[in-house]
């Protein structure tokens, strides 16, 4: 069984537009898949879906089955929203493009960190202290103690999405969703963040959805893809497969562009 | 004076700094030569002085120390007919298409902009804006700036909501190259694009460049599409500029260590 | 849904601005007409019936329609043109003179009114003038607080500074990039504002700081009949329902303006 199985997904917009249209996939336990598509494809709008987020007036239809052990099978479409809480950050949490929108930005650092982790293990006081600061080690913050007490705004963008991270894991969930986690940041901190994700994401032994328009990301992270079109999987398999040999004309196209770009870098210095 | 060494630069850096007030210099001691038919690719990460530099040789900030030369003589924003020939000679691209196109204008009005404000085509001689027939040559102008960018004359009619970012982007090239100017500063033009979208823009502008003698400057943190289009390239780091040369030998083979990383963060595509 | 907004706010506030134009041309009895003798019934020949001095009522409301809207119109004006010119010169200004306008502007803001008024009534005179004067004054800190804010939001967009690089003179810049951008924001304030001015003078005359006899102002007309309302309630309700059709109306149109200018919101062709 599946730890998140998404069957024949549909959102639709208030206007009755469709958004997403019959997207299915499943990700194991411990697996990583990536979900790529350019803007306007609904990669976002199926991250929220799972995670029972849509903005209000869309409509979901088909089925969002997470599986996690402790917690049973659960239906997250049509779910209510008291049951839902109780499954975020459990089951699965999101690390979001623009972490300056994601922290709240009159809370200290540290109090924003302690909140999940004293909901998720129950702690207090001296033990709450310490595990924030573990978290905020663990996802390689030099100056653990200098960042718990800073605003947002007074670090910088990647420390702000190693914050996130360190929230999101505070859960510790069964399935971490990345939503274009790199997309803001310089390409030198992109690196260190990707790597970092890749060695929490072993480490912990959780399953990753990692979202990104950008093909040459979702290869270093990931073993899967499903390529959305216009709210459609138009192709799905494995990264170094569809890399290589594309079957659909989109992805065709796509893998080409990025192989243009990228082709560039083969410098003969 | 110590003549240049390369062909003469049609706009240049000479070892300018800049320091907003109460901050550290954002640009310290920085020279860069735009040769024409050389394009260049200013490098580095948020924080670099990109854009401060950026803004120097838009001759919108003026630096604290050292000049900013265009056709070897200094900008001073008195010198009117010296400001006029700039304008016309350095036209911008921006990184954002939604915040560079104004949102109640018609295509056909923003990308005539430059043209009115430059008082172009000026009719026979005369200076100033042409008094009969100047309509039409304008539009003519627009029409043709805009089918150079692959977009439909008829897109003028229409406002800059109805198109996508890629569209978008179109637009604000077809403004800046309206008035035939010699120098496109590009401010991370492609960033916001999706990636096929952003393979079109790059060999769009590669086509300006061979087409119409284009001297290209792009600041980027993208160094597959500074790879693409710009020949020599400048790598910043905290306001300083610490390596330049040939593009190839500068990412193909980068000497300092700053450098290096930069090109060793680049994600990349699987080997086939 | 907008357009019924328009339309209903058209409608009533129509209706005002109709009493008012026909009052200049024609009214039921001179205003100064006291034959009718005291407190008449509603009915013939005094529609309405009379006040505590035999004056027709209906006459007195045709008046005071025409009172509310000069004063109305009159405060937007002054206070739109004076607060758009200051909030301009503060959206364009340097650091600290921009410092310096914003605290002015705050401190206009929180000084009330009524003591404005009041102030100038002691200098001047209690006249139509006084209340203009007085209402548009207060009215030009708010405007211009508004519009510094939206210039400064138009000048931070690249199009300003791709006008800048073309050389473009700031004039131009003022007239062809800022005020088309901020304007339909303006009109919609200003209209709200209009609504505010209308009860601003209603206030004042009912404390005896609007415009003096022979000009019926609806406020006064509410003070003068607050000693009989049990006796001869029309006197205070008529007054009082036309300042509400009036303010309703004119919020109304300001709701349905909001859309109406803004091409971004036009549906594509």
């Amino acid at each position: 069984m599946s730890l998140l199985e998404v069957t024949g997904l549909r959102v639709a917009a208030a206007d009755g537009r469709e958004l997403v249209r019959d997207v299915s996939f499943a990700v194991d336990a411990g697996e990583r898949l990536g979900l790529i598509g350019e803007s306007g494809s609904g990669k976002s709008l199926t991250a929220l879906a799972i995670m029972g987020l849509l903005p209000a007036g869309m409509t979901v239809a088909g089925g969002v089955v997470l599986d996690v052990p402790g917690l049973g099978r659960t239906e997250v479409a049509g779910l209510a929203e008291q049951r839902l809480n109780a499954l975020r950050g459990r089951a699965a949490t999101v690390v979001f493009q623009e972490p300056l929108t994601a922290l709240d930005p009159l809370m200290r650092v540290g109090r924003q960190l302690a909140e999940p982790l004293r909901r998720r293990r129950g702690l207090r006081g001296a033990a709450l202290r310490a595990a924030v600061r573990a978290a905020l080690t663990e996802v390689r913050l030099a100056e653990p103690d200098r960042i718990a007490k800073a605003f947002p705004h007074q670090i910088s963008g990647g420390q702000r999405q190693r914050v996130a991270i360190a929230m999101a894991l505070a859960c510790e969930p069964a399935l971490l969703i990345a939503d274009e986690p790199t997309t803001a940041l310089d390409v030198t901190v992109q690196a260190d963040v990707l790597a970092l994700l890749d060695a929490l994401v072993r480490e912990k032994g959780m399953a990753l959805l990692f979202i990104s328009h950008d093909l040459a990301v979702v290869s270093a992270v990931t073993d899967r893809v499903v390529v959305l079109k216009d709210g459609v999987a138009v192709e799905s398999g494995a990264v170094a497969d569809i890399v290589r040999a594309p079957a659909h004309p989109y992805t065709r196209s796509l893998v080409a562009s990025a192989r243009e770009l990228d082709s560039a870098l083969d410098l003969a210095p | 004076m110590t003549p240049p060494a390369t062909p003469p630069a049609v706009l240049a850096a000479d070892r300018v700094g800049f320091a907003y007030r109460g901050a550290a210099p954002a640009l310290a001691d920085v020279s860069v030569s735009v040769v024409p038919g050389r394009s260049l690719a200013l490098v580095g990460e948020s924080g670099a002085g990109k854009t401060t530099l950026l803004r120097l040789l838009l001759g919108l900030t003026r630096p604290s120390t050292g000049r900013v030369l265009f056709d070897g003589r200094e900008l001073a924003t008195r010198d009117r007919s010296l400001m006029r020939e700039f304008r016309r000679g350095v036209q911008p691209v921006f990184q954002d298409p939604y915040s560079s196109l104004d949102p109640r204008q018609r295509v056909g009005r923003i990308v005539a902009e430059p043209l009115r404000s430059l008082g172009l085509p000026a009719s026979s001689g005369a200076a100033g804006p042409a008094p009969r027939g100047g309509k039409a040559a304008v539009a003519e102008r627009v029409g043709a700036a805009l089918r150079a960018v692959g977009l439909p004359e008829e897109a003028a009619g229409r406002y800059p909501h109805e198109f996508s970012g890629g569209q978008r982007q179109r637009i604000a090239i077809a403004r800046a190259i309206v008035c035939e100017p010699r120098v496109l500063l590009a401010d991370e033009p492609v960033s916001a694009l999706d990636v096929s979208t952003r393979v079109r823009i790059v060999d769009l502008l590669a086509e300006l460049r061979d087409t119409y003698g284009l001297t290209v400057v792009m600041v980027s943190h993208d160094l597959a599409v500074v790879a693409a289009l710009c020949r020599h390239t400048a790598v910043l780091e905290h306001g300083r500029i610490v390596e330049q040369g040939d593009t190839a030998s500068v990412l193909g083979s980068p000497a300092h260590s700053y450098t290096r990383r930069l090109v060793g963060s680049v994600p990349r595509l699987p080997r086939l | 849904m907008r357009r019924l907004t328009l339309v209903s706010g058209c409608v009533l506030a129509g209706a005002v601005v109709a009493i008012a134009v026909v009052s200049f041309l024609w009214l039921p009895y001179p205003p100064e007409d006291t034959s009718g003798g005291r407190l008449a019934p509603p009915g013939l020949p005094h529609l309405l019936g009379t006040d505590k001095l035999g004056r027709d009522l209906f006459t007195q409301l045709m008046i005071g329609a025409r009172i509310a809207l000069g004063v109305g119109l009159g405060s937007v004006a002054l206070g739109g043109l004076l607060g758009v010119a200051a909030g301009l010169v503060a959206g364009f200004a340097t650091r600290w003179l921009d410092d310096t306008v914003a605290v002015v502007l705050d401190i206009l803001i929180a000084f009330p009114t009524l003591l404005l008024a009041m102030l100038l009534v002691a200098v001047r005179d209690a006249s139509l003038g006084s209340a203009i004067l007085a209402i548009g004054l207060a009215m030009s800190a708010v405007v211009a607080r508004l519009t510094r804010v939206l210039v400064k939001r138009v000048l931070a967009q690249d199009y300003i500074t791709a006008a800048r690089t073309s050389g473009t003179s700031w004039r131009r810049i003022v007239t062809e990039h800022v005020l088309p951008n901020i304007w339909p924001t303006l009109v919609v304030n200003l209209a709200l504002q209009l609504g505010l001015a209308v009860l601003a003078e209603a206030s004042l005359s009912y404390l005896g700081l609007g415009p003096p006899p022979p000009n019926a102002s609806w406020g006064r007309m509410l003070q003068e009949a607050q000693a009989t309302v049990l006796v001869a309630p029309v006197g205070a309700i008529a007054p009082g329902v036309l300042v509400v059709a009036l303010v309703v109306g004119v919020n109304l149109i300001a709701d349905g303006l909001r859309d109406v200018a803004d091409p971004t919101r036009r549906r594509t062709r």
